[in-house]
């Protein structure tokens, strides 16, 4: 297993540079690896990416696009405008979650 | 050197049965959440999947499908004639919309505009529209464009075609 200097912390990644232990996570990480995906966290980034912590948190799953867009959190066009390139791939990422591994 | 990653991908829907439809929007959907750009085009009776009036009766083509089981996939083959009774194919979408439910994919409507919404574009095939009479007010407000041949390969260029 690798590890990376982000944010100036040495936390394990796999070879796609998702943290394998998200109990190394904390915000400052998740702006790090945002500003590496190019993308700079809003209020309305941060939303979703709770979501995503909560839901795995309690159900130990990702939850699919439709469930999150659901949840009233944000809406389909929103998320792909927030996270653009692949929005829960890389929502995931800077969350400090696993690589989604669902379908749809 | 790894391989070049995909980035445009064309997906054509001909069939008009719900395991004709699916595929090919669960394909772009999954396109658009790799950041891939996805254009849908909508073919002969693939063409129910985004007509208005129709979309939310698409169905399970239980005749001819020697694959079909039941009561569930790994169940007893169903015969062909069988599958021809009054209600069979209601009840094997019945069976199939509940499972596809549980696991978030949407139906085809709901489908449609998330693909919509995602940045996936779709169109609809110009020779079919003729073909069966139609014009856009009988399609979802999802479709872009009605297209021929000629300018579904000009949008397409640089893509991975793939027909289902």
């Amino acid at each position: 297993m690798a590890t990376k200097n982000i944010a100036g912390v040495d936390v394990n990644v796999n070879e796609e540079g998702y943290l394998t232990d998200h109990s190394q996570w904390n915000r400052e990480i998740g702006e790090a690896i945002a500003k590496e995906e190019g993308i700079e966290l809003t209020g309305q980034h941060w939303k979703v990416l709770e979501f995503l912590q909560n839901e795995v948190k309690t159900n130990g799953a990702l939850p699919t696009i439709r469930r999150l867009t659901k949840s009233g959190v944000v809406d389909t066009k929103t998320l792909y405008q927030l996270f653009p390139d692949g929005p829960m791939k890389k929502a995931s990422k800077i969350a400090g979650l696993e690589k989604p591994a669902s379908c749809v | 050197m790894a391989d070049e990653k995909i980035k445009k991908v064309s997906i054509i829907v001909s069939r008009g049965s719900l395991e004709g439809v699916y595929p090919g929007l669960i394909m772009a959907n999954g396109a658009r959440m790799e950041g891939m750009e996805a254009n849908l085009f909508f073919t002969f009776f693939g063409l129910y999947a985004v007509l208005d009036k129709y979309m939310d009766n698409i169905k399970i083509a239980t005749v001819g499908n020697p694959a079909m089981r039941v009561p569930d996939a790994k169940g007893f083959p169903l015969p062909t004639l069988l599958g021809a009774l009054p209600g069979m194919s209601a009840f094997a979408t019945w069976m199939m919309n509940k499972t596809m439910d549980k696991l978030d994919i949407p139906p085809v409507r709901e489908f449609i505009e998330m693909i919509s919404a995602a940045g996936g574009k779709l169109y609809a095939c110009k020779a079919t529209v003729d073909m069966f009479g139609l014009t856009m007010n009988d399609f979802c407000p999802e479709v872009d464009k009605v297209l021929t041949v000629g300018e579904f390969y000009e949008l397409s260029a640089g893509s991975q075609i793939i027909f289902t």
